[in-house]
């Protein structure tokens, strides 16, 4: 008999509490299973990061559980939950802080033990995946805004993660490295969790999307019907760009 | 985005003085230092020995003097300490174009202006020739506790990206019609250096965060191993060995 495989992402009546008393998430529960790619959305302060940092045990939930691929998230096994997890957060400058490009995708997979040609093959692989090769050798901050936050999500797939987290991936983005972005994304072969209230993107990369607000998940489904609900949108904070005709959406 | 200021001191080249191993450089640079501090004052011929030995490490290196002339200036601060011993000195007094200076102060002032002039483009050589990422490799092959070579390491990493916030700040200050002139307007710049170490320090917890979520667990890992052959440290270490030798020979020969 084979079991179903374990979801890639399971929480389950995830609550906590900051350490000042602020409750930031109420009784969190979704389920994304292998190869999905999933939009987080929600208003600013809607508990999405502090969601997102439950997902590698930065934080550990209050009451409730995580498990990715069918760990659980507990301090006995955070080194193989981060592994498996891959965050690529908002502002590039805070996640390259190595000398070279290179070294930077090298210090997940060197955290993990990888030496020598193995680690070299690892990043190479990882900065083909987002079209940053030739730029191996330079110091990050030399690169533009758009290729920082390529190497960015390079540093996080030479881990070869279950999951892969975007956190706001299109903010500061200009329209040109947004679509490359885009490009890369829906190029690659695993599970994603992408953070935004840049709700077109979302619908452009993700078939389906959780709509968080006040630290509870209160919708689920496909991105498209979620978007054509207006009343839903205008009672979670989320606003479609200008112009933008969500009727549209319902006939894709 | 600024860019370039932490390879400043930084001048590319091929020459096997920029090849060398940064521990193999920085070692030699420190006993070579050493050297020249403990060469006795009154031996003015090994100062210029050390000068012709530093001089003929720049032409190997192919670096412009004039730009290294120009990077000395930093010690200028000192040596206008050295200048005033002269004149307060106590003890026997000599004439000098009709000054009354103290003989044991001119020898304090010319021992501070040598061995610092020599130490200062001992440190301007090796800055030139090394970058400053391997010349925190070096420290680290050199067994330094690899916290401060990581601070460091993010020191400069980040100091880019905070010079960048500031002009940042600053612009929009002046945006708003800020145009400080006098003391009592220094209080919004006083603002923006509070926000700026605020900004800073999250900043650094957000790194943290980031580091921590790609399995950082308190040490950096080695990506490269540098280690330098015995003949690398062979190379090296021949102008600390000079150096020692002409300390040696100016003890000898003191009158």
């Amino acid at each position: 008999m084979t079991a179903a495989p374990p979801p890639a992402l399971e929480v389950e009546g995830v609550a906590f509490a900051y350490p000042d008393g602020h409750q930031a998430l109420f009784g969190v529960s979704f389920r994304i299973q292998p190869g999905e790619r999933v939009a987080l959305l929600g208003p600013n302060g809607a508990g999405k990061t502090t969601l997102v940092l439950q997902c590698n045990g930065v934080l550990l939930p209050g009451a409730g559980r995580v498990a990715v691929t069918g760990l659980p998230v507990a301090a006995e096994h955070l080194k193989e939950i981060r592994r498996r997890v891959g965050i690529v957060f908002q502002d590039p400058d805070d996640q390259l802080f190595m000398p070279t490009v290179a070294e930077d995708v090298a210090f997940g997979p060197a955290n993990l033990g990888l030496r020598g040609a193995e680690l070299e093959t690892r990043v190479k692989a990882a900065l083909a995946a987002v079209g940053m090769e030739e730029h191996a050798a330079r110091p990050p901050h030399h690169l533009s805004f758009g290729q920082r936050r390529r190497v960015a999500v390079a540093t996080v797939l030479a881990m070869e993660p279950d999951i892969l987290i975007l956190d706001e991936p299109s903010s500061n983005l200009d329209p040109a490295s947004r679509r490359e972005l885009a490009e890369i994304v829906t190029g690659l072969d695993v599970t994603i969790l992408m953070v935004t209230h840049d709700l077109p993107y979302a619908l452009q990369l993700c078939p389906r999307a959780l709509v968080m607000n006040g630290g509870a998940i209160t919708a689920d489904g496909p991105t498209a019907e979620l978007l054509a609900d207006a009343e839903l949108l205008a009672a979670n904070r989320l606003e479609l760009p200008f112009g933008f005709d969500p009727a549209a959406l319902r006939v894709r | 985005m600024g860019g370039g200021h932490s390879h400043a001191l930084y001048l590319p080249g091929t020459s096997p003085l920029h090849r060398a191993r940064p521990q193999c450089k920085l070692a030699a640079a420190f006993l070579f230092v050493l050297a020249v501090v403990a060469t006795p004052r009154e031996a003015f011929w090994a100062f210029g020995v050390y000068a012709l030995l530093l001089t003929g490490l720049a032409r190997v290196a192919r670096l412009p003097l004039p730009t290294l002339a120009r990077r000395l200036v930093i010690e200028l601060p000192f040596l206008l300490f050295a200048l005033f011993l002269p004149l307060v000195g106590q003890g026997e007094r000599v004439e000098v174009l009709g000054l009354s200076l103290a003989r044991e102060g001119l020898w304090a002032a010319w021992n501070i202006v040598a061995k610092g002039t020599l130490g200062v483009a001992t440190s301007v050589i090796l800055a030139a020739t090394t970058p400053v990422p391997e010349l925190l490799r070096g420290l680290e092959r050199l067994r330094l506790p690899a916290a401060f070579t990581t601070v460091a390491g993010f020191m400069v990493r980040y100091a880019d990206v905070i010079v960048d916030e500031v002009r940042r700040m600053r612009i929009a200050r002046i945006s708003r019609g800020h145009d400080p002139r006098w003391i009592w307007q220094a209080r919004a710049v006083a603002a923006t250096a509070g926000t700026l170490f605020i900004r800073s320090y999250e900043r650094g917890e957000r790194v943290y965060l980031a580091m921590v979520s790609r399995g950082w667990t308190g040490s950096m890992p080695v990506l490269q191993e540098l280690g330098a052959t015995r003949g690398q440290w062979l190379a090296a270490l021949c102008l600390p060995a000079l150096a020692a030798l002409v300390a040696a020979t100016a003890w000898g020969t003191r009158p």
